[in-house]
């Protein structure tokens, strides 16, 4: 008895620390509720109380019905939060992939969806809605999802922090909720990829550094000697996305009841932090973190080796130092000063290569497993993804050379550029992630439909393709109009003339979207019905052990 | 670590660093020769770069950052090429100013740079509301063609440009102001109704005919000071031409309702201080023409 209770005490604290850190804030939440000095403020404030709320009332809930069983069991690996975190990532990946057809359309036909006495569904606020929910909510929980996935089976240890794990799950879905609905209401700050307002920057931060934690504490009391590269990727986007959050949105709140704030930095400093934490976002969001997945991921999948450790360390590390000097190519020809520029664009241009070394060792990792891109299209898919990210980080450099960027800055093939990244690289690499995870966490023998990966392949390859070719064509047309002066000095060809240029384009955009969008539905399709078992997934229990084994030695004598 | 507990991969015959997580293996390759000699080509440009380019700030006894070997500067490229430009366009803007519309239609060089300038203005600033080529839209007059609600002389077009219509902060603008006759009483609901059917009528449509005796008399007394008896119009005030099939804020009953029930006395900003006046007598030409141009 004694020992239940003491076993029982030592699960029970993290619960109870998560509880009660829930009760401090819904309080204060409510004191903004009460206080609100706008509206915005007050239907965040009872949003969160409301969301909160239920995290509160479940966990109690779940936690009484636990009767002294502790549900941390050190012995086996904490799964349901990474089946949780394959939901969200098919919920929010397909809202924030409706909603950018959306705004492609409303780019094509101004009216579509234009509810002047309304001003929700402008897109003024929709477009914030969609790279939020395609980054960080989906983007943000694949890599939630896979991170704890893989760092529990690369260390062989459970993950840490006992309910905060799922603390930084619920949190980190509260977070992406405020952040949604404040755009709705029109609450931002302005920031690109950074709108939301300081309280909820707050909140973002907790989460954040509850992540970290559980990530590191996960990782030091690992059973392996090495840390795997994947984690050390997935370690420096959790460590430098907490960095470029709390610079950028370093703020002051008009007041402490109210949704607005002023930044810390002004003008071309404001600029340049912002542009060090966009293009950094970048580069440790949806490259690093993403990598990270491709390193646990495409070696599992086709059972080879990685193809090489020192390229892993060499382009790691390079990849990281290198990547965060790069932001001001977003600034070229402004007021920012030049030699800021010079440092931006050099080291773009040195970082092709650092970029490379990850698209090199995902590929070459399936020498000696060729046959699976004919036979498997999961790994189709993410040596496609690959591709794209290969594509992806050419052009990147090319277009931070500035005379190519006086051309392309500012233009649709910036759109472009960053649609092939984010559709090829991280749509793809995710899929195929969730394409292996579904049938390993559910311990299916197979996806319920492999015809269905397929279609789905091709139906979102053709979607990049219409949309990444469009984009590149609007963007050098408009490019080139925007230049183009006549004889006598004057500029050739108006504003207007440039948008009415681009209009076939964005119906061609917005036809890649659409299909893209397709592939995605496809596909949850296809991972409810492998979840529920029908089709080719079969039960399969032995595919992966329920245990975390004991150690067995593989590591040389010497070591 | 010996010989006999080396991990070869078989496939590759290449060595694996002898570590396994969760299955996974890792390759001893070396590092691809040419990825390494690109990039060391890139740093190797990128330091000719910051060696010709401004790059390196705060340097002890440098002044803000160094300046390269090429002593380039984007600031003083820009200020180089606004004043070339300017040298440009000046000598013809300074003829133009003064040049009469015949002098500009005989001169065929001046004319064209009249025009280029005039579209280049047109389509930053007045395609907005005007429509490309300034075809126009409900509310929006349309400059292409020769129906003019105050003046279609060079002269009067940029009068109307300089000081715009119905402006509130410019003194000299065109001004004139419909009675709402609906909002505000002036008229009653049955009345206005006849007039719509006036107005039909006069702009030769089918209408009710009764309905159109009724309004007559209404029409001399309350409309006709502006659009005259005829309903011909007056450019004076701006009052258009309600005989002809144009129609600004559209022709059929229910927009002809609205127009006198509200009245709509529209804005256009006045664009001196906002254009120089080379660009706006330059306007002035491009909309002459248009295609209206009296």
């Amino acid at each position: 008895m004694a020992n239940v209770i003491a076993r029982g005490r030592g699960y029970t604290s993290t619960i109870m620390m998560v509880g009660a850190l829930l009760g401090v804030f819904m309080i204060l939440a409510l004191l903004m509720a009460a206080g609100a000095k706008d509206t915005g403020m007050a239907v965040q404030a009872w949003t969160f109380i409301g969301l909160a709320g239920a995290f509160l009332v479940g966990m109690s809930l779940w936690a009484g019905q636990l009767l002294g069983r502790n549900p941390f069991d050190q012995s086996e690996y904490e799964n349901a939060i990474v089946k949780w975190g394959v939901f969200a990532s098919m919920f929010w990946g397909i809202a924030g992939l409706l909603v950018g057809v959306v705004i492609a359309l409303q780019l094509t036909f101004p009216h579509f969806m234009y509810f002047p006495e309304w001003g929700f569904t402008n897109f003024g606020r929709l477009r914030p809605l969609h790279t939020s929910a395609v980054i960080f909510a989906f983007g943000g929980n694949v890599l939630l999802a896979t991170s704890f996935y893989v760092v529990q089976r690369t260390c062989r240890a459970r993950l840490a922090g006992g309910m905060w794990p799922w603390f930084v799950f619920w949190g980190y879905q509260i977070f992406i909720v405020l952040a949604a609905t404040g755009y709705l209401l029109g609450i931002t700050q302005s920031k690109e990829y950074a709108e939301p307002e300081w309280y909820v920057d707050w909140w973002l931060t907790l989460v954040w550094v509850a992540y970290l934690l559980v990530f590191l504490g996960t990782i030091w009391k690992r059973k392996e000697p090495h840390i795997y590269v994947a984690n050390w990727f997935y370690l420096s986007f959790i460590v430098t996305i907490a960095m470029l959050h709390i610079v950028n949105n370093l703020s002051v709140p008009v007041s402490f009841t109210g949704s607005k704030s002023v930044q810390v930095f002004a003008g071309v400093q404001d600029a340049m932090t912002q542009w060090w934490y966009g293009h950094n976002a970048v580069g440790f969001f949806l490259t690093t973190g993403f990598l990270a997945i491709m390193y646990y991921f495409i070696p599992k999948r086709v059972n080879r080796p990685v193809y090489s450790y020192r390229l892993s360390i060499v382009h790691f590390w390079s990849l990281i130092f290198i990547y965060i000097w790069a932001g001001p190519h977003h600034l070229h020809y402004t007021a920012l000063p030049q030699w800021a520029q010079t440092l931006g664009m050099t080291f773009s241009v040195m970082l092709w290569m650092p970029s490379w070394g990850g698209m090199i060792n995902g590929v070459m990792t399936l020498s000696g497993a060729w046959d699976k891109l004919r036979t498997d299209p999961v790994v189709r898919m993410m040596v496609v993804s690959l591709a794209f990210y290969g594509m992806s980080t050419f052009e990147g450099p090319l277009m931070s050379v500035r005379a190519v960027n006086s051309l392309s800055h500012y233009t649709e093939w910036g759109i472009g550029h960053v649609h092939s990244g984010a559709l090829g690289w991280v749509g793809y690499i995710s899929f195929g992630a969730l394409y292996c995870l579904v049938p390993w966490l559910w311990k299916k023998k197979a996806l319920f439909s492999k015809s269905l990966v397929e279609w789905h392949f091709w139906v979102s390859t053709i979607g990049i393709l219409f949309y990444m070719i469009s984009m590149w064509f609007a963007g050098i047309t408009e490019g080139l109009m925007w230049r183009a002066y006549n004889e006598f000095g004057f500029l050739e060809y108006s504003f207007v003339e440039t948008v009415e240029a681009k209009h076939i384009s964005y119906m061609i955009r917005a036809l890649g979207g659409f299909l893209y969008f397709s592939g995605a539905c496809l596909m949850a399709y296809n991972l409810v019905r492998t979840v529920l078992g029908h089709g080719e997934a079969e039960s399969f229990d032995t595919i992966e052990p329920k245990y975390a084994r004991p150690h067995q030695p593989v590591l040389q004598p010497a070591e | 670590m010996t010989d006999q507990n080396k991990d070869i991969d078989t496939h590759s015959g290449t060595e694996t660093t002898g570590h396994s997580w969760d299955g996974i293996k890792e390759l001893n390759t070396p590092l691809p020769r040419w990825w390494l000699i690109v990039w060391y080509a890139t740093i190797v440009w990128a330091i000719i770069y910051m060696i010709m380019m401004p790059a390196i700030p705060a340097l002890p006894g440098m002044g803000t950052n160094t300046p390269g070997l090429r002593n380039q500067s984007d600031r003083d490229n820009v200020a180089v090429a606004v004043q070339e430009l300017r040298q440009k366009r000046a000598d013809s803007s300074a003829i133009l100013l003064g040049a009469s519309l015949e002098q500009i239609e005989t001169d065929r060089e001046l004319q064209q740079f009249a025009l280029a300038m005039g579209d280049s203005v047109f389509g930053d600033n007045c395609a907005t509301c005007h429509g490309s080529g300034g075809r126009g839209a409900k509310g929006y007059p349309a400059l292409a063609d020769d129906v003019w609600l105050w003046d279609g002389t060079l002269d009067g077009i940029q009068y109307t440009i300089t000081h715009g219509i119905r402006d509130p902060e410019n003194l000299d603008t065109r001004f004139s102001m419909m009675p709402r006759f609906g909002r505000d009483g002036l008229l009653e609901a049955g009345q206005i109704d006849d007039l719509v059917e006036y107005v039909v009528d006069l702009s030769g449509r089918e209408a009710d005919g009764a309905a159109v005796q009724r309004a007559a008399p209404i029409f001399v007394q309350q409309c006709a000071t502006c659009h005259g008896e005829d309903g011909k119009g007056t450019r004076d005030v701006g009052a258009p031409n309600l005989t002809d099939a144009d129609w600004l804020y559209g022709g059929n009953r229910e927009d002809i309702y609205n127009t006198i029930y509200n009245a709509r006395n529209s804005h256009m900003p006045a664009w001196e201080g906002r254009l120089d006046d080379a660009s706006i007598k330059a306007l002035a030409v491009y909309v002459h023409s248009l295609g209206g141009g009296e």
